[in-house]
């Protein structure tokens, strides 16, 4: 290894925090689609009980499942960010990557059909700047060791909205989180 | 095509199940632009000549849910329910905040024209371009946690059918009715989530007596384009930063006036109106925070301000009441103003109000209304079933679910305080409707005009939306902008300078501040003035009687640091006379010919002459 200690790039989030301003969502599709298109943000905020928002979106696994699974290597690692890139040529749109992962995150861009999955906007996340921007908090950018060594376990993120509702709502509203679910 | 706006509406005719697109000209969008300012011309052209005729819980009445073209685009983003309202009989434009309105125009439409009524119970499923009637049943007589736990589980379903199905897809939004709504209480609100509420209008009632439980939607395109995106970015980053300087709204919400109004100001409602001070410091922002908000910072579809906050009872006989906040008026009208003193009765109030659907501040005033004729002894314990004595928040809470089931003197309440205080002046033999608190049949909002340090003397009096605390007038010139809001819909605490060039960079059309002050939001201000004084069927309205503050607020005030002020008669008159010649009323209030023709509205005119012969 030379001098230089290599990172990967990540967002930390914080579902308590999220207010559900979906600004987020709207600077996601600004940068990548030119427009707000809160359907088409690489970061989707999830509100299945009311107060209970999650931002759902890539965590980079360790062993990134999806792309791995891919069947025609429409996915690949950014060496620089540690960001799931997207091929939109040879995506087919199959819908393996989205079944491998195990929070459901991929999904298919409204427009053309194809996968779409957090790119870290190429290492300077518009995401974080708007929460951020706010006093928010619920996502900040993380910068760590690419060997994994004191890092997250970041694949404990990777899970379905519905998995994350259920433990931040019984955080929030106590045994009425139940009920909600 | 027009920027900004979807290009349809949507037109549902629930007695025949009739779904079909509608288009309004860019002549009618450019003067009316959406929200408030549409509805007012949708319900003049299509009911203004029955006006008198039309009962608001009939099927002639049309229910409109609008929203404009900065919706979803500008800070704070909103839909307007209207129609004709069971309240006033005349149009109010009532906002409310949540992703309905950006959902609505993602699946491409701008609003939607809810005519006749639905056999059964039915809800509305919209999704892009399509939308279909469903039955609505199930959740009939559900109050909003199994509302919307079903009709969101119902929505996926359908929307997984219909996708891809691997994928995890976004809930849709929806506003709905409570049971409220749906047994026609006249203070019903439109809800959407669990706490957010279109209060004023009684809008709610609108939908349940089209037996219309709610309406869902997922839309899956963008926002609609504009004229210029470049522009509307930087104007969308300088919005954002002003609002993000404004600290003391963004920590606390409106909830930081809960002690400020009543301690300092003596402009809260307390006791229905008898007293507006009260020094309990148990009320305001900083004593719901640290106790009971779970989440601090609570928003909607870019709103950066966050006024709102998840408040949870913890422990005790409440634990488990969820609301937001509650915001100010939540905290006047079902706190002091039930002789309530105690959060975690206003929390648990607050959350059981908004699952019945009912309106906090209308619902609240009435609850009030109705103990304070007990405390008077007009309403007995036989009456009742139970005494209801201030502070006793089991017995509030008896008295709305009575409402809501229209069961008993419930049945009653369920008119709203005015119509109930003429029903219970004629059952009792006395006059009650000087403890009534409203302004032509809408509620007022927890602000007093008695102390002289919050709203003005004619603020309700002379407003369009009567009792309602968001539009109070002041003078003829400026009132005009909140009904820009309501029509582009924004939320109008998100107000900026800016948003004359925001509507440039979207429409593409130059709106001045003085155009619009001057010509376009006061042409509808007067077409909302005219449908009020044509009024109808039950009710009507005399400007000489009824545009005057409630009776109460003449008395002097009992207690506080203003003892003994009250609102002053005589600078009223004058105000109100001054407020007439400055929009272009006579002196009886009714709108001049000459003015109504200046503003293009001559069919309006010509139904006024009935008014002016009275
Ligand atoms: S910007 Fe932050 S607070 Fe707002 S929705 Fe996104 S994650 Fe939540
Ligand atoms: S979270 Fe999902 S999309 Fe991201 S790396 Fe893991 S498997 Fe892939
Ligand atoms: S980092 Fe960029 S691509 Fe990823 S969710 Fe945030 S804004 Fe979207």
């Amino acid at each position: 290894m030379s001098g230089r200690r290599e990172t990967i790039l990540w967002i930390a989030r914080d579902y308590l925090k999220c207010t559900g301003c979906r600004r987020c969502e709207i600077a996601c599709s600004l940068f990548h689609e030119g427009w707000i298109w809160p359907e088409a943000s690489r970061i989707r905020v999830f509100m299945l009980v009311p107060g209970i928002e999650i931002p759902h979106f890539c965590s980079q696994c360790h062993d990134y499942p999806c792309v791995s699974a891919c069947p025609v290597k429409a996915l690949s690692v950014d060496e620089r960010t540690g960001a799931v890139i997207v091929d939109r040529e040879k995506c087919t749109g199959c819908g393996v990557c989205i079944r491998e992962c195990p929070g459901n995150i991929p999904f298919f861009h409204p427009g053309d059909g194809k996968a779409v999955i957090c790119d870290l906007c190429g290492g300077d996340p518009q995401c974080v700047k708007v929460c951020q921007e706010a006093k928010f908090n619920a996502l900040w950018a993380v910068r760590e060791d690419k060997t994994g060594w004191g890092s997250y376990n970041r694949k404990l993120f990777a899970q379905p909205p519905e998995e994350i509702t259920k433990d931040v709502a019984m955080n929030l509203y106590g045994e009425k989180g139940e009920e909600w679910i | 095509m027009v920027r900004g706006y979807a290009g349809k509406f949507l037109e549902v005719d629930l007695s025949s199940g009739g779904i079909k697109d509608v288009t309004f000209s860019d002549d009618i969008l450019r003067n009316f632009v959406g929200g408030r300012g549409l509805a007012t011309k949708i319900l003049w052209d299509r009911l203004g000549s029955r006006w008198e005729e039309i009962d608001p819980l009939g099927p002639e009445n049309i229910f409109l849910v609008l929203t404009g073209p900065l919706t979803g685009i500008y800070p704070g983003s909103r839909v307007c329910v209207s129609g004709k309202s069971p309240q006033s009989n005349g149009i109010i434009g009532s906002t409310l905040s949540g992703e309905f309105g950006n959902e609505l125009k993602c699946a491409g439409y701008d609003g939607i024209i809810a005519t006749g009524k639905a056999e059964k119970p039915v809800y509305l499923f919209i999704t892009d371009d399509n939308a279909e009637i469903r039955s609505a049943e199930h959740v009939w007589g559900k109050e909003a946690p199994e509302t919307i736990r079903t009709l969101t589980k119902e929505g996926l379903e359908l929307l997984k059918r219909a996708g891809r199905g691997a994928e995890k897809i976004k809930e849709p939004a929806m506003i709905y009715c409570g049971p409220a709504g749906e047994s026609r209480v006249r203070t019903a609100a439109v809800m959407q989530k669990i706490s957010h509420a279109a209060g004023y209008g009684g809008y709610g009632a609108v939908m349940g007596s089209k037996n219309l439980k709610a309406i869902v939607v997922k839309g899956r395109k963008p926002l609609p384009s504009v004229t210029s995106p470049e522009t509307v970015k930087i104007l969308l980053r300088e919005v954002e930063r002003q609002l993000l300087e404004r600290d003391r709204l963004r920590r606390w919400g409106t909830g930081y006036g809960g002690y400020e109004v009543g301690a300092r100001q003596s402009s809260e409602p307390v006791r229905n109106w008898q007293e507006e001070w009260h020094d309990e410091k148990r009320f305001g922002g900083p004593k719901f925070d640290f106790r009971y908000w779970v989440k601090r910072y609570w928003s909607d579809f870019n709103c950066p301000v966050a006024c709102m906050k998840v408040a949870v009872v913890k422990t005790g006989p409440y634990k488990g009441a969820i609301t937001d906040d509650p915001d100010y008026e939540m905290q006047a009208y079902l706190g002091p103003n039930l002789g309530i003193f105690d959060p975690d009765k206003c929390i648990y109030l607050s959350a059981l109000i908004d699952y019945l659907g009912f309106s906090g501040i209308n619902g609240g005033n009435t609850l009030a209304f109705a103990a304070e004729l007990y405390q008077r002894g007009i309403l007995t314990k036989e009456d009742l079933g139970f005494e209801l004595n201030w502070g006793d928040v089991e017995a509030f809470e008896r008295l709305a679910r009575m409402i809501v089931k229209r069961e008993g003197i419930g049945d009653i309440l369920a008119e709203g305080t005015y119509r109930a205080a003429l029903k219970i002046s004629e059952m009792k033999g006395v006059d009650v409707t000087k403890y009534a608190v409203h302004v032509k049949g809408v509620e007022v909002g927890a602000h007093g005009t008695r102390s002289g340090l919050d709203f003005n003397p004619i603020a309700y009096a002379c407003s369009p939306q009567c009792g309602d605390h968001t539009s109070g007038v002041y003078d003829a010139y400026n009132d005009a902008r909140i009904v820009f809001f309501d029509s582009a819909v924004v939320c109008s605490m998100c107000g900026s300078p800016l948003i004359w060039d925001f509507y440039k960079a979207v429409t593409g059309w130059d709106l001045t501040d003085a155009d619009w002050c001057r010509v376009l939001g006061r042409r509808i201000m007067h077409i909302q003035r005219a449908v009020l004084l044509l009024g109808g069927p039950d009710i009507f309205w005399r400007p000489e009687i009824h545009d005057d503050n409630p009776p109460r607020f003449y008395e002097p005030l009992p207690s506080g640091p203003y003892k003994g002020k009250t609102t002053d008669r005589k600078t009223f008159e004058d105000m109100r006379k001054q407020y007439y010649e400055a929009i272009g009323w006579d002196e009886r209030g009714i709108p001049k010919s000459s003015v109504l023709r200046e503003l293009g509205l001559e069919d309006v005119d010509k139904a006024l002459d009935k008014v002016r012969k009275q």
